[in-house]
């Protein structure tokens, strides 16, 4: 059983959809036993990151998605509050679990603010991106923050001059600043590559 | 790369796709799920589904349709059409759509991007603005598909709806919407410039290298079409490869 967070930050019927499609079993739920219990745990988020941590505070929940020892795959604002902390919520920590710094894209020249759209990956490294058909693919970002590189970046992407983490990984946790559930069939792969590990 | 964003607009009433003649050979001709599907499965970025019902009872099959796109579709799609409030987004955000696009209602009353912005974030409103040139040469919108000059300048009206919450800008020309004639790409190139937020341009391509011309020309981030596909003059994949071949950033 996959354990969906619900933590009013936003719509996640589309990840529903995408988990629905790939045939896996998954419940929706704030209940800290319930995620506990779960095989895998997904931490979605669209949204604003210091409002994604006062829910998840109010949850009860900080403490038990750090001590989860199951697979672990936060989405978006769901990977920015892993990390360490976010220039969106100042002066309040993050999760922790990546050693990332979120920050927000700086202007630019054509440059524009939210990065939305289709962007290619690249650097891919590990288990979330086995068997891929392209060294490149093409994925959904909408954001307008980025964790930036660090020892736990497993695949990056290239906004004008910034060179942003697109997905995380440390030990059994791993994010994405891209939606797979938004992503065709690559963000299928992805998604089944996570429930299979 | 960020790559450019090619996006087919399925006009729908009371549930049904009322342009697409192009799968006549399929059985799916009309149903709205099944062609998004195929245009998703084609290679289309995003899908923009707008209802152009006119009762109650056709507002509300969109509302479950949306429901059935959401199920059926795996990548992001935008829904109009007759959204008057905070409630009627709210609504189709539950459903599943991934952003809404505000028109005459955003300029009957700009307060209305603001509070969907606050609630679900920038990246869920696009505001419409439909526009022609008067007789002075000023670009002004309209409302109510083209058929009342609502008074807003465009350039002024798109920099207000960016700052009151818009995460995207959608503009048509009326002048040029449904000639097939080309996008005017020195308005869009002015446009562009003004805004921080992407801008998608859409009405009056009637070939491939208009597409191409307003996303290099006219510095726009999508183009949004609707005949060029439906009556089956191309493929997005055959659009969208022959764009790449002129070297613009695409997702293929």
């Amino acid at each position: 059983m996959i354990a969906i967070i619900d933590y009013d930050m936003g719509n996640l019927r589309s990840l529903e959809n995408a988990l629905g499609r790939l045939g896996a079993a998954y419940t929706v739920t704030s209940d800290p036993d319930e995620i506990r219990r779960s095989d895998k745990v997904i931490l979605p988020g669209v949204g604003h990151a210091g409002r994604a941590m006062d829910n998840l505070e109010r949850h009860g929940l900080p403490s038990v998605i750090r001590a989860l020892r199951q697979p672990v795959l936060g989405i978006c604002v769901g990977m920015q509050v892993l990390c360490r902390d976010s220039e969106e919520a100042p002066g309040k920590p993050c999760l922790g679990i990546f050693d990332a710094h979120v920050r927000q894209f700086a202007p630019e020249p054509g440059i524009k603010v939210p990065h939305m759209g289709w962007n290619t990956l690249g650097n891919l490294e590990g288990r979330l991106f086995r068997d891929f058909p392209a060294p490149q693919p093409y994925v959904y970002f909408v954001h307008s923050y980025y964790a930036g590189l660090c020892p736990d970046t497993v695949a990056t992407c290239r906004y004008g001059g910034t060179l942003f983490s697109a997905a995380l990984k440390y030990e059994q946790f791993y994010g994405t600043q891209f939606h797979p559930e938004k992503s065709g069939h690559i963000g299928a792969r992805i998604l089944q590559n996570f429930l299979a590990l | 790369m960020l790559a450019k964003r090619i996006i087919p607009c399925l006009d729908v009433q009371d549930g049904t796709v009322v342009k697409g003649t192009r799968f006549v050979d399929l059985q799916e001709v009309g149903d709205a799920v099944a062609l998004g599907r195929r245009y998703a499965l084609e290679g289309a970025d995003e899908l923009v589904y707008l209802d152009i019902s006119a009762t109650r009872e056709g507002r509300g099959t969109f509302a479950a349709l949306v429901g059935q796109v959401a199920d059926a579709v795996d990548i992001p799609f935008t829904v109009g059409g007759g959204i008057r409030s905070l409630d009627d987004a709210s609504r189709l955000l539950d459903a599943g759509a991934d952003k809404v696009t505000l028109n005459s209602a955003a300029i009957a009353r700009p307060d209305l991007v603001g509070e969907i912005a606050a609630k679900y974030g920038r990246q869920f409103v696009v505001v419409a603005i439909d526009a022609a040139r008067d007789p002075s040469g000023i670009w002004r919108a309209t409302t109510h598909g083209g058929t009342r000059a609502a008074g807003r300048e465009l350039f002024s009206w798109a920099v207000e709806a960016q700052e009151r919450g818009a995460g995207e800008i959608l503009f048509t020309s009326m002048d040029h919407d449904g000639t097939g004639a080309g996008y005017p790409c020195d308005v869009y190139a002015a446009l562009a410039d003004c805004l921080s937020i992407p801008l998608i341009a859409s009405g009056g391509a009637g070939s491939i290298e208009d597409i191409a011309a307003v996303l290099t020309e006219g510095r726009a981030d999508a183009a949004l079409a609707a005949s060029i596909f439906h009556y089956g003059r191309y493929t997005i994949r055959e659009v969208k490869r022959r764009l790449a071949d002129l070297d613009i950033p695409i997702r293929l």
